[in-house]
């Protein structure tokens, strides 16, 4: 048994707000091990951009207790565990994607020359090469999520938290991310937190997946997906695949996430 | 090229309806003129006259213009750039008070903004005076800080300089304020992730994020810097600056002299925007900002 990457036990977190106190996430109990592939699925409210960002300690819990990487977040992300992924690439527009990939890099205190060779390493890693010296809005969106995971991997953390990174992409687009990403982790064996709306998605990317649900944002259900660790993006069409959806499905239904 | 053509129509509409009103205001006192001659005028003399008149209610364009060439070219060509009558010295006079004031202004200004941003303490309480003294007619109040600044000896640049800041500190306080904030929270959030300190987050972000609005408010605050030297050399006697060519031409009735300075002034306050923008366009540009 592999000693888990991320620990929640019994997390609660109240936000309290002008119209009372608002339960993001109650008794939310979770481990991650090394080279998971997590998805959170559920509809707004139901907590899960919280949980991520109670891991990456931008949030803190008011209650249970979180582990990553065996300390506390605060100490995690003092230590660099993680790189995160915003929903928008936000890349600084006035820096070339190479120097927003650095950004991390010059914060965090690298030497020049390693500074090069690291964008250079990612810049290959997320199919970039060639472009480090484009500015943003040279790039198409879906490039531009590219080069901001690109920027997340840059000084090798090994868990990557991803806040629905697709989510303004249109579909097709969206898909040929998908199977980068799978091919990324397959190479990187990061441990990913991923979040999204999207069912085929979450079914598609992980290994396993969190379905929640609202008011109070609580865990529905776990899914430990059975298709292989290869998946070519036409395995969406298999009996296995859709059975997982399904399943998902249910959870959600289970979950009241249905409602209003 | 384009854009010539229609910036040349406004112009010569604004010059039409200047010489037809110069034309107007200055018919009385030609017709007087002739009436007390016993003289009967025709149109065509009339308004003549009134284009050419020594000192006319309004001045037409080409007196301006004359005025303006031998207030500057004429002295240069003759190597007086700098004498007492030439209206580059006094445009000098003004433009270093200007330039003082612009950067005592703007120094201050954005030194504002970082501690309205970072500190909330001067969030609640600086932003109120600043307002507040904005509200405050600089007519009343630059008097007083002549007075006050002369009093304990100081005098000269400095006390026009100081009315100057003043004036262009407000635009800039406001400006950075904004640019500084205008990072959203999920870019805040970016940094906090990668453990960056308060002094990381300001250079790398906050910074160049207000680079943009900081331009911005140095074209107005240059303009209001200018006022402000210009207003500042109104109570000190006016001997010197373009200040002092505004009084004194009120003083004798030089309504030439008068609107010549006027536009020296605009003319130097374009000169001294349009530096700022063609600074603004080679930063953005180095920065990638401009498209």
């Amino acid at each position: 048994m592999k000693t888990p990457v991320i620990k929640a036990d019994h997390l609660d977190l109240v936000f309290e707000t002008n119209d009372g106190p608002v339960h993001a996430l109650s008794d939310v109990s979770l481990e991650v091990v090394r080279g998971d592939f997590v998805s959170f699925i559920g509809p707004s409210g139901c907590g899960k951009t919280t949980f991520l960002r109670c891991v990456a300690a931008l949030e803190h819990p008011t209650g249970g207790s979180l582990t990553v990487n065996g300390m506390t977040p605060d100490n995690a992300r003092q230590e660099r565990a993680y790189g995160y992924v915003f929903q928008a690439a936000g890349l600084y527009p006035w820096r070339t994607i190479a120097g927003n990939i650095r950004l991390p890099l010059e914060i965090m205190g690298f030497a020049r020359a390693e500074q090069a060779k690291r964008v250079e390493k990612v810049l290959e890693l997320v199919d970039l090469a060639g472009f480090g010296k484009k500015y943003p809005w040279q790039l198409s969106g879906g490039m531009q999520q590219r080069a901001s995971i690109a920027r997340a991997l840059a000084f090798d953390a090994d868990i990557l938290l991803m806040d629905e990174p697709f989510g303004a992409l249109d579909e097709i687009v969206r898909d040929h991310l998908n199977e980068q990403l799978l091919e990324l982790w397959a190479r990187t064996k990061k441990t990913c937190l991923f979040v999204t709306h999207s069912i085929p998605e979450a079914v598609y990317l992980s290994t396993r997946i969190v379905v929640m649900s609202p008011r109070p944002g609580r865990i529905a259900d776990v899914i430990e997906s059975p298709l292989p660790k290869e998946r070519p993006l036409d395995i969406r069409d298999t009996p296995e695949f859709l059975e997982v959806a399904h399943r998902v499905r249910e959870g959600l239904r289970a979950g009241h996430a249905y409602e209003e | 090229m384009r854009s010539v053509l229609p910036i040349l129509t406004v112009v010569m509409v604004i010059v039409a309806l200047w010489y037809a009103g110069a034309v107007a205001m200055n018919k009385r006192w030609t017709l007087d003129q002739a009436a007390r001659a016993d003289q009967e005028l025709t149109v065509a003399e009339i308004v003549a006259d009134t284009l050419q008149q020594e000192r006319p209610k309004l001045p037409a364009p080409h007196q301006v213009g004359a005025e303006l060439w031998k207030t500057t070219g004429a002295m240069v060509l003759k190597g007086r750039a700098f004498s007492k009558r030439s209206l580059i010295y006094h445009g000098w006079i003004t433009l270093s008070a200007t330039l003082m004031g612009f950067a005592i202004g703007a120094g201050l200004g954005i030194l504002l903004a970082v501690g309205i941003v970072h500190n909330r303490a001067m969030d609640m309480s600086v932003m109120p005076w600043a307002i507040a003294s904005q509200t405050i007619p600089i007519l009343a109040i630059a008097p007083m800080i002549i007075v006050v600044l002369n009093s304990v000896g100081v005098t000269g640049l400095l006390p026009k300089a100081v009315i100057s800041a003043y004036l262009s500190f407000f635009p800039v306080v406001v400006g950075m304020v904004k640019g500084l904030r205008s990072p959203d929270a999920m870019q805040l959030d970016l940094l906090k992730t990668y453990s960056a300190s308060p002094g990381q987050t300001f250079r790398k972000l906050r910074w160049p994020s207000a680079t943009p609005y900081l331009f911005t408010s140095l074209k107005i605050a240059m303009a209001a810097s200018l006022v402000g030297a210009i207003v500042g050399e109104l109570p000190t006697g006016a001997v010197r600056g373009l200040g002092a060519r505004l009084l004194a031409g009120s003083y004798y009735g030089q309504t030439v002299q008068i609107w010549s300075a006027l536009f020296g002034a605009a003319i130097l306050a374009a000169l001294l925007v349009g530096l700022i923008g063609i600074a603004q366009r080679l930063t953005l540009k180095r920065m990638g900002l401009a498209r």
